[in-house]
């Protein structure tokens, strides 16, 4: 069986710092898989190059089977991969509502796609409803600018769910959240369809724990350990590497 | 409550603006009539300007080339083939498209001010061609003596000044009211968006490129059909009309009237091109230098293009602007 996601030896340097040093991931149809690590270790350039922004000097990223490595972003999102970024990135002067009808328009179809405008509320249609499951339908026509941090973050969660996507990558989506939101947000992504795969960058191992089938841990660039949370848990060498980390 | 009250003002200064614009004719002599009736093309290259600076986030100085291809195409076809306005029109408007499409792969992939020496460039070397192309353009001495426009079949040609004055206003007046309609549907919302932050688009899944290359095409048809109201409005072109000093004042003009709305930018045109034609009589000579230093304030006071320029360079999730370190404790009390 092949997975839906399959990065092989992937290596990226940064002049002479290997942000990648030969890294393995295989994610299956609606895998949860998290990836954790201490600052550094590579996590957010991995989902870079797995969303096409940045190319891996070494490597290869299959998606659904076929080669992505020469797509960049917007065709990989339109095959189904969708992100939000370690900083939450939405459109400033659009109003909330507005963000998540832009990201829902590439892969929205209208019932009658010559109909003008039939886009548009398709995927207009689309927004009302995730943004209430975000708990933003109070901000939905404030322009995402004027929104607060965690907000912000809970738009591009909406925003990446408009894309329909196969796989999720999620860059840390708890940060700068309220325990509130924080909450919200896990009963989201548990209620997620079981079809969609997520990998999910976190530094939170509760929420790890909560989320996640299986675990990556990535440090300097390399994996140093892969298994169920229970196996990352009790791993000695993990704990080795975060109490390193610390001290 | 207060957007609503805006929005009623800003309606009412317009018809006021419109109601102005319509009796003017008849309250100023015809060589002023003729100068508003070229202040109108300007003001639409100047819509087709704020499109693409103001809504789409490409700065340009190079509006003046589909200007130029649409002046030249009906005034050939004025000349020549029809005098028929709607005929005029539209063979300006594709000669504009033709033009911005010619030239998409040079601007739709440079930013900020590297697109306004794009522009600034492909605006001179059109002026060098028209210059230099006599059997068609008449060289530098330009084009003269194309006979008065008739709107529609059947309608008799425009004698009087404040004729063709009304029928530059009726066309800019119909083509701003299309662009802002556009601007309302789909088309505006993801150009907005890309002004806004052109990764986040992409990473929508949103192919950048084509977006902007329609914009593009669309301001320079706008341009286009502001170049056959010129032909209009003169009866006469030549090169001289299409100078970088035109581009370097729209673009200032736009800026000042507010980027990211067309009526700003149409406010912000006016008013430049006013203190233009002032200034040629106050200060003789001194012209070129007051358009110098407009333009360096322009190029300076020009926030969506050069901010865009700047996302640009920093790529996202780039280390140098990571928030603040992460809280590492949290993962090591996690763990005990
Ligand atoms: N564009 C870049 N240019 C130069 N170095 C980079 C670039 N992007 C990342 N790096 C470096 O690559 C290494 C891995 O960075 P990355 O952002 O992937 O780490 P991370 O695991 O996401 O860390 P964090 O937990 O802090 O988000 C870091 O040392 C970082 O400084
Ligand atoms: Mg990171």
């Amino acid at each position: 069986m092949t997975g839906l996601l399959e990065a092989r030896e992937v290596s990226v340097r940064y002049g002479s710092l290997a942000a990648l040093d030969g890294v393995d991931l295989c994610i299956h149809d609606g895998q949860r898989h998290a990836l954790i690590g201490p600052n550094g270790a590579g996590k957010t350039t991995l989902l870079n190059v797995i969303g096409g922004s940045a190319r891996p000097q070494r490597g290869t990223v299959r998606f659904d089977g076929r080669d992505v490595g020469r797509l960049g972003p917007a065709a990989r999102a339109r095959r189904g991969i969708n992100r939000i970024h370690q900083r939450p990135a939405v459109f400033p002067t659009l109003t909330a509502t507005e963000n998540v009808v832009v990201a829902a328009l590439p892969r929205v179809i209208p019932r009658r796609r010559w109909w003008p405008g039939g886009r548009r509320r398709a995927a207009q249609h689309l927004a009302g409803p995730l943004l209430d499951q975000m708990g933003l339908t109070a901000v939905a026509a404030v322009p995402a600018g004027h929104l607060a941090h965690g907000q912000r973050r809970q738009l591009e969660i909406a925003m990446a769910l408009a894309g329909r996507p196969r796989l999720l990558l999620l860059d840390e989506p708890a940060a700068g959240l309220s325990a509130i939101e924080v909450g919200r947000l896990v009963e989201l992504l548990q209620a997620l369809p079981r079809a969609v795969a997520v990998l999910l960058v976190e530094h939170r191992l509760d929420l790890v724990y909560a989320l996640s089938d299986t675990v990556t841990v990535l440090r300097d660039g390399q994996t140093l350990a892969a298994g169920t949370p229970d196996e990352i848990r009790t791993s000695p060498l993990v704990r080795q590497a975060y109490a390193d980390g610390v001290a | 409550m207060r957007g609503e009250v805006i929005r009623r003002a800003r309606g009412g200064i317009a018809a006021l603006v419109l109601v102005g614009l319509v009796v003017a004719p008849w309250v100023v002599d015809d060589y002023t009539t003729s100068i508003l009736a070229r202040t109108l093309a300007l003001a639409l290259v100047g819509v087709s300007v704020a499109l693409l600076t103001g809504v789409a986030g490409m700065p340009t100085l190079g509006q003046t080339a589909p200007y130029a291809a649409g002046a030249y195409a009906c005034a050939v076809v004025g000349s020549r083939v029809s005098d028929v306005g709607v005929v005029q029109l539209v063979v300006a408007a594709a000669a504009g498209a033709l033009l911005a499409a010619l030239t998409v792969p040079l601007v739709v992939h440079a930013r900020g001010v590297i697109v306004l020496m794009i522009t600034l460039a492909i605006g001179e070397l059109v002026v060098i061609v028209l210059g230099r192309w006599r059997s068609v353009t008449g060289g530098t001495d330009g084009l003269a003596g194309i006979p008065a426009v008739r709107p529609f079949w059947g309608f008799p040609a425009l004698a009087s000044d404040q004729a063709r004055y009304l029928y530059a206003l009726v066309v800019v007046a119909t083509l701003i009211g299309v662009v802002l309609v556009l601007l309302r549907t789909r088309a505006g919302l993801v150009l907005r968006a890309g002004r806004d932050d052109e990764t986040r688009l992409r990473a929508s899944g949103h192919r950048v490129a084509v977006h902007l290359s329609g914009a593009h095409i669309a301001a320079g048809a706008i341009a286009g059909a502001a170049g056959s109201l010129l032909v209009v409005a003169q009866q006469y072109i030549s090169p001289a009309d299409f100078g970088f000093d035109t581009s370097a004042l729209l673009l200032l003009g736009v800026v000042i009237g507010g980027t990211a709305s067309v009526g700003g930018a149409l406010v912000g045109a006016a008013l430049v091109i006013a203190v233009r034609d002032w200034l040629f009589g106050v200060l003789p000579g001194h012209a070129p230098l007051v358009l110098g230093a407009l333009f360096v304030a322009t190029v300076y006071l020009l926030p969506t293009g050069v901010n865009r320029a700047r996302g640009r360079l920093r790529p996202r999730d780039a280390p140098a602007h990571e928030p603040v370190a992460h809280d590492q404790a949290t993962v090591a009390e996690a763990h005990r």
